[in-house]
């Protein structure tokens, strides 16, 4: 199950987009592995994101897209709870994982982000060689590991970045490529053996070739992660994802900016046939 | 007319004579700014330079081994033998243990107020306001806190380790600082991508942010002993002794400093006097240059390129 398809990339028109391979679907699990219900994200007095609710499918790649300033990457950062780490931000709402509250009182930051990774809009491999960048995880995590050099490898194997650093395992992560960068920390994330990933633009500042070895590499991930991922690229959404959230930012009665999702359904129908007029308009190009 | 016309006129015309490329136009206000500025230049190094030649010249009879093999003397018959040993024996024992005590306190200070503390509370801005303004204090004032509580107050006395102690403080704030900027400088996207994969803060602390931020804390610790050694001011009323001819044997031990012996020896009409005094500074200028050094080595060793 591969759903990109290589030979129509970066270029395509926006109306090619519905008759493009839109058409990725996998059946859905009994229950999401995720959901947020009512989710609102508050930095300070100021209400960033409004109620926002949705489902995560477990080993499933759901997209989140809008324009800039809609608060997908916000939306995405509660979900592991990385927002803490910006001083004044708050969630109210509930996120779920398994059933558990990731906001409840009792919940390590700590562990939930052990379980639910990240990759980052800019490459940010440490300043440390490529095996300690993916070892970084697994030894700070206090894992049991039989042997780290079988997990580095697996985990660099894994990102498709093995053959390529196999003969340099000891030189520095930052004398990669952006791109091979990028699968260096997909290679970290996946080391610890999250269960979810969430990336937030992951191939914004790469070039059209590198994309598409990410995008190839999210697919194949899919079949044993579950993958949340927030793109400015539309085409992206349309190429790997299986469901599609819709976000976009609205004028309130104050004439406050406030990030709302507008539409969620399977990418298929989101990009062919979107139920709402305001996602019609954006993925048609007419705004954003 | 509602649309601007572009003539011809406001386009230099390549094919005129007078708009050749090759034609270098001058430029006066570029050319005074960059002679204002040499001129700044030269005078900042011309001075610096007369300095170095004049204790070389002066103290060039002095440069050799009895400069530290042989002690200080009141006494003008003997100067033929004496030297600084006690006043450099001092100032080693000084620097060594205000290395010891200011750069672990001055560090997790600086590594508390950037990563930990909450710059929201206004306790916390406090403490950030006066550790800039304790670093703008004069050090006679160092000097006087020191034997008030110090010295008399604590009664450690006049001794090598309440001169430690008060030169510590002195430059502490210059630590501290340096410290933050050097932690500050850690791209904010290395700690994310840590916490992303599940450390603590402290993990996370002190396996990428300390070993990426050594470059800029060593530089800033080292310059800040580099103060520390020359500084005379405090010493004085801390009964840093004028001549001693023993070498300091522990913390509660009398002392003289570098700084001192040669002000002391400076004071003195005899021009043998003068001499040693100039030999001494040229040690004291040779202690300090060897720390920058170090900290220029280490900075370039061990930098990091984002």
């Amino acid at each position: 199950m591969n759903p990109t398809d290589t030979t129509n990339r970066p270029g395509v028109s926006i109306a090619s987009v519905g008759a493009q391979s839109t058409g990725t679907t996998k059946p859905d699990a009994a229950d999401p592995v995720m959901e947020l219900s009512g989710v609102s994200v508050y930095y300070g007095a100021y209400e960033a994101v409004r109620d926002t609710s949705m489902p995560i499918q477990e080993k499933q790649i759901t997209a989140m897209i809008g324009p800039s300033g809609c608060g997908k990457s916000t939306i995405l950062r509660s979900l592991n709870r990385m927002n803490d780490l910006i001083p004044g931000a708050r969630v109210s709402g509930a996120v779920t994982y398994h059933g558990q509250d990731l906001y409840a009182k009792d919940v390590d930051p700590i562990e939930v982000r052990r379980r639910i990774g990240m990759v980052f809009q800019k490459p940010n491999p440490f300043p440390k060689s490529i095996y300690d960048n993916v070892a970084y995880g697994p030894r700070v995590t206090g894992m049991q590991v039989a042997s780290m050099d079988d997990l580095v490898e697996k985990a660099l194997r894994d990102a498709a970045l093995w053959d390529e650093v196999k003969d340099k395992l000891k030189t520095s992560g930052l004398a990669l490529s952006g791109g091979q960068q990028q699968r260096l920390c997909i290679a970290r994330t996946i080391a610890v053996r999250p269960e979810i990933i969430l990336m937030d633009e992951p191939c914004s500042a790469l070039d059209p070739i590198a994309t598409a070895k990410i995008e190839d590499l999210m697919a194949e991930l899919s079949n044993d992660y579950t993958i949340v991922i927030v793109t400015h690229n539309m085409q992206q959404a349309a190429r790997v994802s299986h469901h599609t959230a819709f976000f976009t930012a609205e004028l309130d009665e104050r004439q406050e900016r406030h990030g709302r999702l507008v539409e969620f359904s399977q990418t298929g129908k989101l990009f062919t046939n979107p139920a709402d007029k305001r996602t019609e308009d954006y993925i048609t190009g007419r705004f954003g | 007319m509602s649309t601007p016309t572009i003539t011809t006129e406001t386009r230099p015309d390549p094919s005129a004579s007078g708009n050749a490329l090759t034609q270098r136009r001058s430029r006066p206000g570029e050319v005074a700014f960059r002679l204002a500025m040499q001129a700044c230049l030269l005078i900042a190094f011309g001075v610096l330079a007369a300095l170095l030649t004049w204790v070389l010249v002066k103290g060039w009879n002095r440069l050799d081994s009895r400069l530290w093999t042989e002690m200080p003397t009141g006494l003008v018959s003997r100067l033929d033998t004496a030297g600084v040993q006690s006043a450099l024996v001092g100032t080693l024992w000084i620097i060594s243990l205000v290395a010891l005590i200011c750069l672990p306190i001055g560090i997790l200070s600086a590594i508390y107020l950037e990563e930990y503390a909450d710059n929201t509370r206004w306790y916390n801005r406090l403490l950030e306001l006066n550790i800039q303004n304790l670093a703008g204090v004069p050090s006679i004032i160092f000097g006087i806190l020191g034997l008030g509580i110090i010295a008399r107050a604590l009664g450690l006395g006049f001794t090598v380790i309440t001169a430690a102690i008060v030169l510590s403080l002195l430059v502490l704030p210059v630590v501290i600082i340096a410290t933050r900027e050097a932690i500050r400088a850690v791209p904010q996207s290395i700690r994310h991508a840590s916490y992303a994969l599940g450390a603590t803060k402290w993990q996370t602390v002190s396996r990428q942010v300390l070993p990426s931020a050594v470059p800029g804390i060593a530089t800033g610790s080292i310059l800040a002993l580099s103060r520390a050694i020359g500084e005379a001011a405090p010493l004085i009323v801390l009964g840093a002794v004028t001549f001693i001819t023993f070498n300091p044997d522990g913390l509660d031990s009398g002392y003289t400093a570098l700084p001192i012996q040669i002000y002391t020896f400076i004071t003195r009409s005899q021009s043998e006097y003068t001499e040693l005094a100039a030999g001494a500074i040229v040690l004291l200028l040779a202690i300090v240059l060897a720390m920058n050094s170090i900290a220029i080595f280490v900075r370039n060793r061990f930098e990091k390129r984002w």
